[in-house]
């Protein structure tokens, strides 16, 4: 029964993480920023979401497309406000751009977390259910909605790989990542690429956040956390490696439901850190990870 | 060069003889905190402007010095200097605990062992909140002095020695391999540098600041807290206080920590907004100067 349980939660769970540490990995991989506001951005969607959701008559599911469209928005805000004008920057040596792309993306994420605590609200909140009930699973009373997670987490993973690996659009994607110079000698502008990922990166985020915020709650105090995953996942997979972070995201997510039921739910998120540390000690370049 | 020496000199004759002009014990405490602040961003911006790298964990060292002088004080009632002794030797520990990944890993991955290292630090003080205090903290039953000023001065003390250490070793050769080390480690290393001995020793006087500072700090506030020492917080003010304040000067992170303290204070009223406003000056100021404000100090005077 327990191991059933296990099993179910720790797959809805895992598929989330790979959702929301996917866009991180995206963004990495066309333009080599590792966005320090990701948590942010999953926090923000997820607080529109529950705003919305609760607020008016507006209901869940308007809800959760609000939410998906502040994490559109809150993606470009990003890039067009802090990394762009960082990467632009002449006054930023190039051997330095990736320190400030940190720094910067840091700092933004702070804002983003005091002013989601002081608009909405610093306790934690969950985002409306959009399906309620349970179902009997093998004699396991599941959440429908942890089931929906599930499959939204894996639909929208699978059209992302349709996206990159048989659009044009996403083959652009996927030269921007192996050779952005070549690509531009291909005549393609490297700029149109860049927002295209920024825009694919605040839909997926959008919807991790949402998700998350129904499956565990949100909260701004969150943020750090969040990003400190999604981080892990993606470092652990490999930076830049979908694959990659997908196998990490599922490795991750058993490792920390296996701690929360077995050992004690406050200290889930330990032997996935001490993992890291390992992994960081004697393959740095992750699981499938290119060096 | 001589110019800033002179300012340097004014500002910190000016800042001793502040107790002595009448201002009120809280602008005092302020100042104190500036200077522990100071201290730390110090520390960082070794590692950051000189060494190139990425710590994220800050406050790691920081909790490191702050727990080790506190659970020395509390558990094992040992003598105060000693507690300070001890609880910098912890933060050196630490900080050539950072050092080995730092000497195998790049950038991104390195900044991410030491986030990790925060969190791990984070979890250990709650797991075993039994000896730490958890998330309430430890309270010491030493402290430095009741009196503020006497306190101001062991901060102000503090702040004049690693300015000085810190200043004299990034301006000499050490601080000069130290940068190409950071900016190429490889042809650092053909040039016939060692460049693992000049990173662990960057870490090690990194560590030995932050730790001291934070075994200081323990003993001024009278309780050692994961709020106050060791979250990812604390760790991302410093941060902002060394970047904002100019990367690769030691002194301009002063600057950036006293703007950072003075304005938290000032918009004290303005209550969770006062945050937004200090982060956006902050990341305006990076965006549009990214030498900060003492690249922006400098850059007049040449002119």
């Amino acid at each position: 029964m327990l191991i059933l349980q296990i099993l179910i939660d720790g797959f809805a769970i895992s598929a989330l993480y790979a959702l929301g540490a996917l866009g991180f990995t995206l963004i990495f991989g066309v333009s080599g920023v590792l966005n320090l506001a990701h948590g942010a951005v999953l926090v923000t969607s997820a607080m529109v979401a529950w705003y919305v959701g609760t607020n008016e008559a507006a209901g869940a599911l308007a809800g959760a497309a609000s939410g998906i469209v502040a994490g559109v928005i809150t993606s470009f805000v990003t890039y067009a406000v802090v990394v762009r004008p960082i990467q632009r920057s002449k006054a930023i040596p190039e051997v330095e751009r990736e320190l400030f792309v940190l720094t910067g993306t840091l700092l933004w994420g702070v804002m983003l977390q005091i002013g989601l605590g002081y608009i909405f609200t610093t306790t934690p909140v969950t985002v409306h259910q959009l399906v309620s009930g349970t179902v009997n699973i093998l004699g396991v009373r599941t959440p429908t909605n942890e089931i929906l997670i599930a499959v939204i987490s894996w639909l929208t993973l699978g059209l992302l790989w349709l996206l990159v690996n048989r659009t044009p659009a996403g083959k652009r994607l996927l030269a921007a990542s192996i050779n952005p110079r070549g690509l531009t000698l291909m005549g393609v502008e490297l700029d149109q690429v860049h927002l295209l990922a920024w825009g694919i990166y605040g839909v997926i985020a959008g919807i991790a956040g949402v998700l998350l915020g129904s499956f565990l709650g949100t909260s701004s105090a969150y943020i750090p956390a969040l990003t400190g995953t999604a981080f892990s996942i993606v470092v652990l997979g490999g930076l830049g490696s979908v694959t990659g972070t997908v196998i990490a995201a599922y490795v991750v997510g058993y490792i920390e439901t296996l701690t929360a039921y077995l050992i004690s739910p406050s200290l889930r998120a330990v032997p996935a850190l001490i993992l890291l540390v390992l992994v960081l000690y004697f393959r740095p370049q992750g699981i499938l990870g290119r060096r | 060069m001589k110019n800033q020496r002179i300012i340097v000199a004014i500002v910190l004759l000016a800042l001793a003889a502040a107790p002595w002009i009448g201002i009120s014990d809280y602008i005092i405490g302020v100042l104190t905190m500036i200077c522990f602040y100071g201290v730390f961003a110090m520390s960082w911006d070794l590692l950051f402007g000189y060494a190139g790298e990425v710590n994220f964990g800050p406050s790691f060292l920081i909790g490191l010095g702050a727990y080790g002088a506190g659970l020395a004080d509390a558990d094992l009632g040992l003598p105060l200097p000693l507690c300070v002794a001890l609880g910098t030797l912890a933060a050196v520990l630490g900080g050539l605990l950072l050092a080995i990944p730092a000497l195998r890993l790049r950038g991104p991955y390195f900044g991410l062992i030491t986030l990790v290292a925060v969190l791990l630090l984070q979890d250990a003080i709650v797991i075993f909140a039994g000896t730490t205090g958890g998330e309430i903290g430890l309270s010491v039953p030493d402290i430095l002095s009741v009196n503020a000023t006497v306190n101001f001065y062991y901060a102000l003390g503090l702040l004049v020695i690693a300015g000085t250490v810190l200043l004299t070793v990034a301006n000499s050769s050490f601080g000069l391999i130290l940068q190409a080390a950071g900016q190429d480690a490889i042809e650092a290393q053909a040039l016939g540098f060692n460049v693992v001995k000049y990173k662990i020793a960057a870490f090690v006087l990194s560590a030995f600041f932050s730790g001291l500072a934070g075994a200081m700090l323990v003993f001024y506030l009278g309780t050692a807290s994961v709020d106050a020492m060791v979250d990812i917080a604390v760790g991302i003010q410093v941060i902002i206080a060394a970047v904002l304040g100019g990367r690769r000067t030691i002194i301009g992170p002063v600057l950036g920590a006293a703007f950072l303290i003075g304005a938290g204070e000032i918009l004290r009223p303005l209550g969770q907004v006062s945050g937004v406003v200090v982060a956006a000056v902050a990341l305006g100021t990076i965006l549009i100067f990214p030498n900060g404000f003492l690249g922006l100090l400098r850059g007049r005077h040449s002119a």
